[in-house]
């Protein structure tokens, strides 16, 4: 009887660290996952990006960036209030509302800026995105899936940058259907859309689409790096962010 | 007792349990023996995805599961059972293959009455006019 006890208490121990152990041990042998990231792709730990504006503030260049942009992503040309963007341009007092002054180098007062998705590391829309279409990546990028997006808007009034656009109506009747990126889908209306960073060309390992057609004046790269080309460009150069009071910590720097 | 106005109540009774079994009886007779649509399978290819069964059965749960893991975790290639690899992407790499919607998503999806919104925003390989 004596002996039994033991024995059992024995048994019992050992069941115990088992139990504890076994998800793990099997999670390592057994747990077989039939994807993975493509043999292609780029990786960073903190994808970001540096736009040189003394190098690009010409109204016409980055107009020329925001056709490639949205050629390849097939978004919709609309005129007035109800425009839908991933990358257009703006003044200093619009772009930089909280570090304007009124003696400010009329150079820079002349200049136009850059405007994309800031891709934030404390994203207010994805924070206030009720099904989580929204969201944050592991590598920084603030990404969306239209698949759930139940287009309430509440992602535009977080949004302290304007980046983001609602499709008032079917977009495909603002495209030219003729000259569609056949790799990439449409949006359909009453959904939410802005800039992607380009994943879908990170993901086959090419760099985004305005910094390849920037002629060098959009750095892209790993934030987390010390020794990567934005962060060399970070510690040369003076860069500001946009509203940094909003405290979203965007992960788009401008040189000033 | 007598039943008041008896002979058109029963006739009119008669007439709705008619006009009710209607559909029962006239269906017998007009439909045809169910046939399953044909579909117009890739010229080139043998082998989809995953096996026939599968992808008949499953392909909304593969589609499914191909979006999330592309779309939130980044992983974009997918290893299917014999272990070949595919990208994962409904434009670039299912319709590759099944080059015309209507001759393949639509037959099936017409026959048993579902409308999935996938090309609400896709583009089909047709092109959109």
């Amino acid at each position: 009887m004596n002996k039994n006890r033991r024995t059992f208490v024995k048994l019992a121990g050992l069941a115990a660290a088992g139990l504890a152990v076994a998800p793990k041990a099997m999670a390592s042998s057994g747990g077989h996952s039939p994807v993975k990231v493509n043999a292609n792709a780029v990786h960073a730990k903190h994808w970001a990006m540096v736009i040189d504006t003394t190098k690009l503030h010409n109204e016409e260049k980055i107009a020329k960036l925001s056709e490639v942009c949205h050629s390849i992503h097939n978004v919709p040309h609309i005129e007035g209030p109800k425009e839908v963007k991933w990358l257009w341009s703006d003044s200093y007092g619009h772009t930089f509302p909280e570090q304007e002054n009124p003696h400010l180098a009329e150079e820079v007062h002349h200049r136009f800026f850059p405007l994309l998705c800031n891709h934030c590391e404390e994203p207010p829309c994805v924070r206030v995105c009720p099904t989580k279409a929204t969201y944050k990546r592991p590598d920084g990028i603030v990404a969306m899936d239209y698949h759930r997006c139940i287009g309430c808007r509440y992602c535009m009034a977080g949004c302290p940058y304007g980046s983001r656009s609602f499709n008032w109506g079917e977009p495909r009747k603002n495209l030219d259907l003729a000259k569609l990126n056949p790799e990439f889908p449409t949006r359909m209306r009453g959904v939410v859309e802005k800039c992607n960073f380009c994943v879908e060309r990170l993901a086959v390992g090419k760099q985004p689409a305005c910094v390849e057609a920037s002629e060098g004046a959009i750095v892209f790269g790993d934030l987390r790096d010390p020794d990567s080309e934005v962060r060399q460009v970070l510690r040369e150069r003076f860069t500001i962010r946009r509203k940094p009071t909003a405290g979203t910590e965007p992960s788009v720097y401008y040189i000033i | 007792m007598k039943m008041q106005n008896g002979f058109p109540i029963i006739v009119g009774l008669l007439i709705f349990l008619g006009l009710l079994c209607a559909p029962f009886a006239i269906g017998k007779v007009v439909t045809k023996e169910y046939k399953q649509p044909e579909l117009k399978l890739p010229a080139g290819e043998k082998e989809c995805i995953e096996s026939k069964e599968f992808m008949r059965e499953k392909h909304m749960q593969l589609l499914n599961d191909w979006r999330d893991w592309a779309l939130r975790d980044g992983k974009r290639t997918y290893t299917n059972h014999k272990g070949k690899e595919f990208t994962i992407s409904l434009q670039n790499t299912c319709m590759k293959c099944h080059t015309n919607k209507a001759d393949f998503c639509d037959k099936c999806h017409t026959d048993a009455g579902v409308s999935p919104y996938c090309w609400d925003c896709h583009i089909q390989p047709e092109g959109l006019k």
